[in-house]
Parts: C-alpha cells; structure tokens; sequence
C-alpha cells in the first residue's frame, strides 16, 4: 500500500520495542472463530497511472453537462462558478483539517465559518446562521423537529409547494418525534393560501413555504406572514434559494423564524447533487438559538486581547449533551461552506445581485417565447424567478417523446415533473449562463417538435 | 497576528467578478411578482476585488493546520493523509459535471463507480446491501436506527430502547433520539469493556439495539463480541455497529462476521476522504439481507449492464438526502480503495495498529493509562498524574500546537478523567511518531520544572488562548 | 474549597439556606469549581412546583451541563434573574450573589436528608 511510509525494517524495529513477534500478535483480543480467514474479494492494488485509466474508461460512459444545453435546476443549479474558488478550495491547511476543535491552531477555518455565517445572515436578513448544515433537504427535516421542539405543538403545514424530496425528508424526520404532517394542494402553481389558513390552529408547530417554490412561484410571504400574526406560536420556516435573494426581499423581513435552504448556487458545482450544503438561519432570539441545531462559531478575544474565534454554545451539540443534544449532527459540510463564502465575497454585493437579475431577465425572456407557441402553456404566468412550468398539450406527443427528441438536438429541456410529483409537465430552468442565442434555440427547437 | 475581516477589504464599488453582458431585453421584475417581494436594498456583501479575496483566503490559509501540515493524532477521526490523485479524480469533469435530474442512460460511467463502491463496502463489512445516501457518520448512525425502527414497525413490534456504552461516542445516543428512541446507558467494566452483567440487566423485550463500536473508542476490542450479540439477539433485538473505528479491522474482523445487523462507514476516516475543516463525509450504511427493504429510497441496483436507481421501496424509511448522497466523497474513496486492494487494506490497518501500539509502549509510562488491556488502532491515556501538579489536559493539548503537531482528542471518552486519546494512523512514520512521542515526554517534563510554560500555552499560536466563556456568555456570531 | 457553615448541601453539590420557611438555594464552591467557567444557568418559572430531588434547571459551563436537583420540596418564590446576564456570579459568589432559586418549602422535615457543613466537608474528601 503506497500511502503507508514504514519499511518492513522499521516495522521490525517497532514491533521490538513493543515486544510482539509480528503484527498478527497485536490482533489477538478478537476470537478466533470470528476471526477474518480469508482475502476481500476486491480487485489487486493499482498504481496512479493505472488508476487514472480506470476512471478515465468509466468517466467516458457519462455524457455530462458540457454536451448538452441544460435546463435542469429543481433543486440544483448550473450557476457559473468563478475560477477562484477552486484554486483557494484546494489549498491543504483547509481541505485536509479537521473540525477546528483545537481553535489555536485553527484560526484560518474558524475565521471563514464566522464570515460564512455573517453573509447568509445578511443574505437572508436572519440575526442568527449556523455553520452549515447536511444539505437544503435535511437542513429543512432539522427545522421542522426544532420547531415542534420549540412550540411544543404537533401540526406541521407543507403546501405541495415544497420540493418534493425535501417534503419526504422532513417527513422522515418528523415522523419519530411525533410531528403530524399536512399537505395543502396547490392552486395553479402556488400554494392555496386559503386551504392553509384554514388548517391554522392551536396545534400547530410550523408552517413551511419555500421561496420561490419548487415550481419556480415566488409565493406572497407577506400574505402569509399576515396569516401568522394570530397564531404567534407557530413557527414560519422557509426555505430559500439563496440565489434568489439576491433579487427578493429576505424572508426575515417577513418575520420568518427559520430559514433554510440548499447553499450549492452559491459556488458549488451541481456534482450529481453532492455534496451540497444546507444552511440555516434563525431569528435573533436567545430561546430559539439555545434549540438551535448544528456548530457555531463566535468571536472572542485571547489572554493578550487579540481577536480570534472558537466553537461556541457547545452544549447544544451531541459531543456534550449526548441523548439531549439538539441534534446528532456532528461533521457538517465546512468546506462546502467555504466555497460558498468565497462566492459570495467575490461576486459581492453587486454581483449577487446581478446574477439574480440575469437569472429572472432570462428565464423571462425564454418564458415569454415559448409561451407564444401553440399547445403551451407557463402554469406560473409572469410570477417566477429562475425556473417555471410548462405545460404542453397536445395530442399527438407525448411529453417523454419532446424529452428524448429534444435532447436529441442537445437539449436537456427540463425535469418531467412526473418523475418527481403527481402533476404534468416540464420544469425548465434557466441561470444567467445561458446567451439569448441558446434560448432562441430552444424555443425554435420546441415549436419545430411541436409542429411536426 | 490577525487577519481582517472580508468585508473590511472592501470599497464601495470594487468588484471581484465579471459576467457577460444581458443580451435580453430587460424588464421590470417588480410588474410581474406579488406586491413588495422585490429586495428594497442589496444584501450588505463585500465588495472587494479578486486580489482582495485570494490574499484574504491565502492569508486565512496559513492560520490553519492540516494533514498536510504535520501529524494529526485525533482519537476515533482517522486523520490519515489524503492522497492528492483522489483529488485530482473528483475533479474529473465528465464525472463531476454532471446534474442529478439527468436520466440514468446518461450517468452509467458513475452508477457503475457507486454500485461498484457498494459492493466493496458490503464485502468489507460482511454485509447484503448499502445506502450510500448518508451525507455524514451520524446521518448514517440516524439511518440505520431508523431502518430498525421501520423493520420492527413491519414486525408490528413497539420497541423503545436503545442502549449505548457510556464509552460511546456522544453521535450515538444523540442519533438514537433523533430516531426517536429512549437512550439506555450501561457502564463499562473494569477492562473497558461492555459489562456483561450490566447489559443482561437492561436488555429486555423492549430493547430495539445494541449501538456498539469495535474496537470501542478506548481501542479495545471487546473479545465478549459473540456473548453480547447472543444477549441482543435472544431478545429480539438488533445490534449497530459504529463503524467509526473500521481502520482497527479492516481484513481482520468483519462486522457482519461478528453478527451485527447494521453498520455505518465514515468514507472520511477510513477511505481517507479529506475531512473539509468538518465535512464534507459520508456515512454509507450497510445492512443484512433481512433488513435490506428498509433502507432509504433510491437504491442503486443492476439489471444486466445497466444501472438504476430503484425507487419501487414500498418498506423504505424514506429519504434523508435532497439526492444521492456526498457523491464527490464517494469518487474519493472509491479512488482510494482501488489504490490499496484487497491486501493494502489489510495493510492499512496492520500498520494502523502497529503504530497505535508502538506510541502507546513509548508514552505509557510518563502518561496515566487507563485501560491495561490490548488495543488496536487508537489508545486513552489520562493526565491524572499532571493534573496533580496543577496542569489539565487541556495545557498539555495547547502546549503540543507550540510544537507544531496537532493534539489528540481530549476529554473523551469521558470514562476516562482527563482523557487524551490518540489515534495515530498508518500514515506517519517512524520518525513522526517518534517526534510526536518526544513531544509528549518534553511537556511532561516541562510541567515538573515550568509548569507555567505549559499552563498559559499556546505562546507561538496566531492567537493565544482564547476565552471561550466570554464567547458562549455574549454569542457573537455574525459581523 | 469554601463550605459555609449553617447550610445544608446534597451528594449532587447543591446548597440551600433556610430563613422563615424560606429556601435559597444554589450549588456549592466545589460544584462551580469542578464546572469550570459558567456560561448559561436555566431557571424554573415563578410558581412552579418541585418535589425532592426533581430537575428543576440546568446549569451550563463551556464543556459541560449539570441537571440542579431540588434539596427539598417546595414552590418556586424567586430566581435570580441576575444569573441571565451575569452567570459568572455563579462562579465569583456562590453562596452569595450566585445563589440560583428560592423556593417556599413544603416539606421541612426532608432537611434532615441533607448533610451539614462539616459532613459536607467529609463527603468532598471522598469526591477529590
């Protein structure tokens, strides 16, 4: 094995000193009748260069995103990612740490956590961010087993609205802890504010949306944020697109109380959808803090008065609290969060914005043109921001038929929504890597298929 | 020394990025969403230059410490050297660039890399099927509770008990209430091990698992393996294996081997995917035949030369990722693997457990040891004798950052009273585990002669040490 | 390690001080001294009802939390919202300025469970 660096002497040397005759001798504390006699039947060692043709011979078995014009988002988005990021990622004092439990020696991750936490804040206008969470789906099944914690209610409202996988995660989670789950329908591609009113009660922990929706619909959080005010114990979650933020009012000036969501537009690349980093955030409030899950880092001073920064409020966390702790999480995603904090220093206030912008300007444009084709439809109307839904109605193709002939001209034209939801079409989304020429295409390729 | 924050870098309207020009017609987003959804003010970000951000990042860079740094002796975190071609195939664009929604036809190249990293992991550990769905070892802890939860649930059996050494780590009672269970925790015998009389007097027809590490976070391996299995199975119930500790057994003992049900892999420790600063990892469960139908939706599957997600898994505990998991970890480890072989991974934990061994004779009489039974890749001194002289283990951690190395865990397992626990790797060598040692002997000495060097430590640290109270007391935790 | 005269402690290191039916009650010099530097204590609300050795608050240092178990029965009469602010007075004073709750006892007669000061002093020889 090449990584292991002692010689067969210093082995010898070792085993001396310890006074064992070889190293099998070591492993003498497990029985012999459980004992491992035989070799693992898993292919013989290979060198680097052997090694890199294997992947090389499997890798070429994908077609990847550079062969296709892509509008696949629900959940993961093809943003452009600056060079950067990767030339800092790769820089080993941080790739090859591990959780900065001796803070000394570990200023550089701590430091990076702290402006991580301070840019989702600002992003999503919360007081409080953790240090990154397992991805947007689990961040969200963590925010709902808080906040039936946190009310001590049972009843958790999801609209349709709400990524599918996300719900079932957040299902997954809840179920154990006694948290009662109610779907309410959709009314177009918005979630039924009137349904969700109703199911307001007493009993009722959280009320999640996401923003904009899975189906691409920036739903009215000051709407809901109206419903909420007599229900003061219910806790609002929503889950956001960080993207988006860049673009829409943040959900903590809506009053929301957590905010979660899935960090990869932020300078993660979509990588088969991990790994992914989920984010939350949370209101500025002492109770709601002490219930939050996940580490924390904090600024503090050394003996000689110069600033530094640790883990802090531990006692939330497994390591200490065990059986009590508020959540299991132990390793999050640092390093994920740490492209995400070099994405948003670099594109920065303006460029945040501006690719948001370039993401709503485009998803418009390519909206309003296949809107203008026969036989289709945009269920969202003008109320979207990077992705929308398509309908198409026509009697002679099936959807799964466009798919494959679109994508037979390279184009990857959306996530059938089938394959996901009880409901039919297409989810097309578009980031601001895409140039008018590519959407112009699309629409011409689509009204072509259609017409045939 | 200290490093400004990003965000004072900045100068009104400097920029880092660069994007094409709109080649659309703009409009106004504000005509076309509900009322007041339009962001009033830009979110307060930095605004600073490229330059600004890498020297920021690089200079971030050097107040850190890693693998790559020196030794990195953590106790039960496998902090073993990251082989840079792992990097590199991570990295491969075709494997890499590819999304989750696309359709499987596309993605054959990576499914055959996944299946074939489950078969491997089920080999490895004796176990039917994988998940590779779990993003971190306590996701993984949490799924395979709750695939025992759904498998007595299917049984129509109500149990509620899980019981944890309390030498285990804190992720596992902390894991078994999130599955929603009641935590039972017995007390290790004299030998740190399970107390066999203690377990009897808890299992009961209410106890769902036994949630063991093995060896146990001491290192030792606990040799009453076969009577504990035999105790939890009579009574119905299951036994987790905590699968924190594999680079103890690799080749040597299997998990399935030693009947247990479930297990949990850290692709981080064991396969030697870098750890991130906290993550990412990757918490693959393997499960036997018996208790495959549970395991999270989808799974990987082969039907002739074709992969696909099987999402058919009308038993499944249901999702726990938005996707398929930490894939990027996965193409690591699976790299990792490949490397090593059937006979390098008996290797790994050979020399795991050679060194382990060699630093524990070599420290065992300047610092307390505990536990005088044998023990494999990881070994908890105390420092009791120390602390008499009014030195805590957490000086002898600080003094040892002075020295450059990294220090072991400390504190845990909390059996022990100022517990260091040290889990040196089969990476370092001779001459690294001997400086390690001489280190560890030279504080030792320091303490009788200048305690107080060893008391205010760090002194050659970026910051000195840092007070953690006025921190938790006042949380600061945004700019 | 200070251990005043006239209090009566518990084997979980916590004191209460008893003047006209009324209990102050707090953890010992040794408890806060073996807890390190306090960074949060978790108090009951007014009005609550306790029976001996109930949980009744948590009490936080950097890297540990301790349950507080009442000494004896009773109602909770006041709690020391200082601690809120100041949890180190739990450090700095505590049989002072770090005392914890005051409860209304109900059972005066459980004090007898509880050790005095010099038997105090003699279990903590054994804790050392």
């Amino acid at each position: 094995m090449r990584y292991i660096s002692n010689t067969p002497a210093e082995q010898e040397k070792m085993l001396q000193e310890i006074g064992a005759d070889k190293v099998s001798d070591l492993f003498q504390a497990i029985p012999e009748n459980i004992k491992f006699d035989r070799s693992f039947n898993i292919p013989a060692a290979l060198s680097e260069l052997e090694l890199k043709e294997l992947i090389k011979d499997k890798a070429e078995k994908n077609l990847d995103l550079s062969e296709f014009d892509s509008y696949l988002g629900a959940g993961s988005y093809d943003h452009y990612i600056p060079a950067i990021i990767d030339h800092l990622i790769i820089r080993s004092e941080f790739y090859t740490a591990y959780t900065p439990y001796q803070a000394e020696l570990s200023q550089g991750t701590l430091q990076a956590i702290y402006e991580y936490q301070s840019m989702i804040c600002e992003l999503t206008g919360m007081g409080i961010s953790n240090a990154s969470l397992l991805d947007g789906a689990s961040a969200l099944g963590e925010a709902v087993i808080m906040a039936g914690r946190h009310s001590r209610k049972e009843k958790i409202i999801m609209p349709e609205t709400v990524h599918p996988a996300y719900r079932e995660v957040a299902q997954t989670y809840g179920k154990p802890h006694g948290l009662k789950f109610v779907e309410t329908s959709l009314k177009g591609s918005s979630s039924n504010y009137k349904e969700i009113k109703e199911e307001l009660d007493g009993n009722t922990a959280a009320v999640v949306f996401q923003y904009p929706n899975f189906f691409g619909t920036v739903e009215d959080l000051a709407e809901i944020a109206r419903m909420l005010e007599n229900h003061k114990k219910a806790v609002f979650i929503v889950v956001a697109n960080p993207m988006a933020l860049g673009l829409l009012t943040p959900p903590g000036e809506f009053g929301a109380d957590i905010v979660v969501g899935e960090g990869q537009p932020l300078g993660n690349p979509v990588n088969y959808g991990g790994p992914n980093l989920g984010f939350m955030a949370i209101r500025d409030d002492r109770r709601l803090l002490r219930q939050l899950p996940g580490r924390l880092v904090g600024k503090t001073e050394d003996i000689e008065g110069n600033t530094g920064y640790v883990m802090t409020m531990q006692t939330r966390e497994q390591h200490i609290r065990r059986e009590k702790a508020t959540s299991n999480i132990c390793t999050n995603e640092a390093l994920n969060a740490l492209m995400a904090a070099i994405y948003l220093a670099t594109m920065g206030k303006k460029g945040v914005e501006e690719v948001a912008n370039q993401c709503y300007q485009k998803t418009r444009y390519l909206k309003e043109k296949l809107a203008e084709i026969d036989d289709v439809t945009v269920v969202n109307g003008d109320n979207h921001f990077n992705e929308f839904w398509l309908k198409i109605e026509t009697a002679d193709k099936s959807l799964e038929e466009i798919e494959t002939k679109m994508c037979q001209q390279g184009i990857l034209a959306g996530v059938n929504l089938a394959e996901l939801t009880d409901q039919q079409g297409l989810l097309v989304s578009v980031t601001e890597k895409k140039t008018r020429e590519e959407l112009d295409k699309y629409a011409r390729k689509l009204e072509v298929l259609l017409n045939e | 020394m200290s490093e400004a924050l990003i965000k004072d870098y900045g100068s009104p309207g400097r920029k880092g990025y660069s994007l094409p020009e709109l080649d659309v017609v703009e409009k106004n987003p504000a005509e076309s969403l509900p009322e007041g959804m339009i962001r009033e003010e830009a979110a307060k970000l930095p605004e600073v230059s490229e330059v600004d951000v890498v020297r920021h990042y690089t200079s971030l860079s050097n107040m850190n410490y890693g693998v790559d740094s020196g030794i990195y002796p953590l106790g039960s975190c496998t902090m073993k050297y990251n082989p840079k071609i792992n990097e590199d195939i991570a990295r491969t664009p075709n494997l890499t660039n590819i999304h989750p929604q696309q359709k499987e036809k596309y993605v054959q190249g990576s499914l055959e890399i996944l299946y074939e990293l489950k078969e491997y992991l089920a080999e490895i550990s004796g176990m039917d099927e994988v998940s590779l769905q779990p993003a971190s070892g306590s996701h993984g802890e949490y799924v395979g509770l709750m695939i025992i939860r759904k498998y007595f649930e299917k049984k129509g059996e109500t149990r509620t008990k899980v019981i944890v050494p309390d030498s285990a780590h804190g992720t596992n009672p902390a894991s078994a209430t999130m599955a929603g269970y009641n935590v039972v925790e017995i007390a290790s015998n004299e030998g740190g091990m399970v107390d066999l009389e203690s377990l009897k007097a808890e299992v009961d027809e209410d106890t769902a698992a036994l949630m063991l590490t093995n060896p146990n976070t001491l290192g030792i391996f606990e040799k009453d393996i076969c009577e504990i299995q035999k105790i939890i199975h009579d009574a119905g119930g299951l036994l987790y294996y905590d699968g924190a500790n594999m680079n103890a057994v690799l080749g040597y003992v299997r998990p399935g081997d030693m009947e247990f049900d479930v297990i949990h892999y850290n692709l981080h420790k064991t396969f030697s995917t870098p750890h991130g600063g906290g993550g990412p990892g990757s918490g693959p469960v393997a499960v036997k035949e018996r208790l495959a139908p549970f395991i999270p939706a989808p799974v990987l599957k082969k039907e002739g030369e074709k992969y696909y997600w099987d999402n058919d898994r009308p038993d499944s505990l249901g999702r726990v990722h938005a996707f398929y998991g930490n894939y990027g970890v996965m193409l690591r480890a699976y790299a990792y693997i490949r490397t090593a072989g059937a006979k390098g991974l008996k290797e790994i934990t050979e020399n795991a457990v050679l060194n382990a061994n060699y630093m524990k004779h070599k420290l065992k009489d300047t610092y307390e040891l505990p536990f005088a039974s044998d023990s494999l890749h990881e070994f908890v001194l105390s420092g009791s004798r120390q602390k008499k002289e009014g030195i805590s283990t957490v000086n002898i951690a600080k003094r040892l950052l002075d020295y450059k190395q990294y220090a072991p865990t400390i504190y845990f397992p909390l059996i022990v009273k100022e517990a260091i626990m040290v889990e040196p790797t089969e990476t370092e060598n001779l001459q690294s585990l001997d400086r390690f040692i001489e280190t560890m002997k030279v504080i030792s000495q320091e303490i009788e002669e200048e305690p107080e060097l060893v008391r205010d430590a760090p002194h050659n640290t970026v910051v000195r040490k840092l007070d953690e109270a006025k921190a938790a007391r006042n949380p600061d935790l945004r700019w | 390690m200070k251990v005043n005269e006239g209090l009566y402690y518990t084997e979980d290191h916590e004191w209460i001080k008893v003047e006209n039916g009324v209990g102050t009650i707090g953890v010992t010099d040794f408890a806060q001294q073996e807890l390190g530097d306090i960074v949060f204590v978790e108090l009951p609300e007014i009005g609550e009802e306790f029976q001996q050795n109930d949980n009744f608050g948590v009490i936080e240092s950097v890297k540990a939390v301790s349950d507080l178990y009442i000494p004896v029965s009773g109602d909770i009469c006041e709690i020391n919202e200082n601690l809120l602010d100041q949890p180190e007075l739990v450090n700095e004073e505590p049989y002072q300025g770090g005392w914890i709750i005051k409860i209304n006892l109900s059972a005066e007669k459980e004090l007898e469970d509880l050790m005095n000061a010099e038997e105090y002093q003699e279990f903590l020889k054994g804790e050392a």
